[in-house]
């Protein structure tokens, strides 16, 4: 994408009818690290990788819990991403005192789609340079939804945001199909490998990554990096690419090893 | 009181108690919903777990008691998603007089009494008004029944008095079973003389492992 003369605000069309403003708005979700997501009937993934700006800096929250049956992974402007969690929250929050029960998530993901809407018709205002994977629970089952700046979303089955994020996604084209019926185990040991994928040659540790899971009698919340690294462990030992044997695999809750380990993985408070 | 279109409570009657021990907090409240002379039902909990150590207990109008609960709870989901940590006791007591001043000029009709375990483990009870004026006690009571059963506590509990130099533990060295059986006793007291209280006795306990409920039968006249 070059410069044009129609790209100065987002109340410009183009004559060939872009909001380039908007696509801008998209490429910045493509340059931030990358985030993964896939569901079955039951359950839904997602997966971050843990980028930080220095060796000396803490890795950027990618995960954000919405509610017990929602959660999000963001890609692009952490900032903005931070603030439309919190918006997520508060439009949770307000449902369940309002109707006394969860917000379904196709609800949640049109509340989200319409306030990135309005910032690409306003003068004044930018859209959104984030892009979230919204996964959640409700009585229609596990959903995966992408929401974009431009206030698109779609609904995937599986899917890949942020940079080097089309490797993830070949993987996920060739495995999808079967998604469905996965069990919970597999479904995360595809999003480690999905997750590896983009990590382009990097060896894959557990503090490299982010997990998360909702589904059927699991409230959405992040695997803690010992039973991550478990996961890890048990796909480098099948040969090559992740396989269905191993329910070994499916690691026991067992003690973190080291205190600081689960203290490292805490995020501090003014990141909400 | 049934002519005016104006007035916009009612009191559903009710009694609250909650005892502070070194390393427990006693909640309890019985379970009859009243109207008048009226009995609605025989079954319902004027007890609300707001957090892992905190128990909230209100007897009034349960329309307000209802929204009061909510409130509180929706309050604390968005405390835990901005602090990664759960309201401890005295945050939710001053998050609960701040609710209930809020509506200074429109009072939620309700007479709340708080229990849980303070930051250092120690039984915990705050006693409130309608309007929020609150007070860390070692023992409380609130509803019908509370000019019953609090002069039973006075006597049995004998808090020091706030006032003395150094400052007196106001938690009862009673254990948490004894604590317990005095809440029954002074429920099943209260139940002989106030018409409002009786059917059901819920009995709620916070102690280092969690929460515990128990339930005790009263009578039902």
């Amino acid at each position: 994408m070059f410069r044009n003369q129609y790209d100065t605000d987002v109340t410009t069309w183009s004559p060939a009818g872009r909001l380039f403003q908007v696509e801008y708005a998209m490429e910045a979700v493509k340059q931030g690290s990358a985030a993964v997501g896939l569901r079955s009937k039951t359950h839904a993934v997602l997966g971050a990788v843990n980028k930080a700006a220095s060796d000396l800096a803490s890795h950027q929250r990618k995960l954000f819990r919405a509610d017990q049956h929602v959660g999000v992974a963001i890609a692009g402007l952490t900032a903005d991403g931070r603030v439309l969690s919190r918006f997520l929250r508060n439009e949770c929050i307000n449902h369940s005192f309002v109707y006394e029960s969860p917000l379904p998530v196709s609800r949640l993901v049109v509340q989200l789609a319409d306030k990135a809407q309005v910032c690409t018709q306003r003068s004044w205002k930018r859209p959104f340079g984030v892009g979230l994977l919204v996964a959640g629970l409700d009585e229609t089952g596990a959903h995966l939804y992408y929401n974009c700046p431009s206030g698109n979303y779609f609904e995937y089955q599986a899917f890949a945001i942020g940079s080097r994020s089309q490797a993830a996604k070949t993987f996920l084209e060739r495995r999808f199909q079967e998604y469905d019926t996965y069990s919970r185990e597999d479904l995360i040991k595809d999003a480690l490998f999905a997750i590896k994928e983009t990590l382009q040659g990097e060896k894959l540790t557990a503090q490299l990554c982010t997990v998360a899971i909702v589904g059927e009698g699991e409230a959405f919340h992040i695997i803690d990096q010992q039973t991550i690294q478990e996961y890890i462990d048990a796909m480098e030992l099948s040969t090559g690419g992740p396989d269905e044997e191993a329910d070994a695999a499916a690691p026991p809750s067992a003690e973190a090893q080291e205190g600081g380990e689960g203290a490292s993985s805490e995020p501090a408070p003014m990141d909400i | 009181m049934a002519l005016r279109g104006d007035w916009m409570y009612e009191n559903n009657g009710g009694t609250c108690v909650a005892i502070a021990g070194i390393d427990y907090c006693v909640v309890a409240a019985d379970t009859r919903l009243s109207v008048g002379y009226n009995i609605l039902t025989r079954d319902h909990s004027k007890i609300c777990s707001l957090a892992d150590k905190v128990v909230l207990a209100s007897s009034g109008f349960q329309g307000d008691i209802r929204a009061l609960h909510k409130n509180l709870a929706a309050r604390h989901l968005l405390y835990q998603h901005q602090h990664n940590k759960q309201m401890s006791c005295p945050a939710m007591g001053q998050l609960l007089s701040n609710t209930l001043y809020y509506k200074r000029f429109f009072p939620y009709y309700a007479f709340n009494v708080l229990g849980g375990l303070d930051n250092e483990g120690k039984g915990c009870v705050f006693t409130y008004d309608a309007v929020g004026s609150y007070e860390r006690v070692g023992y409380s009571t609130q509803g019908s029944g509370s000019s019953l059963i609090m002069p039973v506590l006075d006597n049995q509990l004998k808090s020091p008095s706030p006032l003395l130099l150094p400052a007196r533990d106001a938690v009862t060295p009673l254990s948490e079973t004894e604590a317990v059986d005095l809440v029954k006793d002074v429920f099943a007291s209260a139940t002989e003389r106030d018409i409002y209280t009786g059917d059901k006795l819920e009995i709620v306990v916070i102690n280092a492992s969690g929460i515990k409920r128990e339930y005790l039968e009263l009578r039902k006249d």
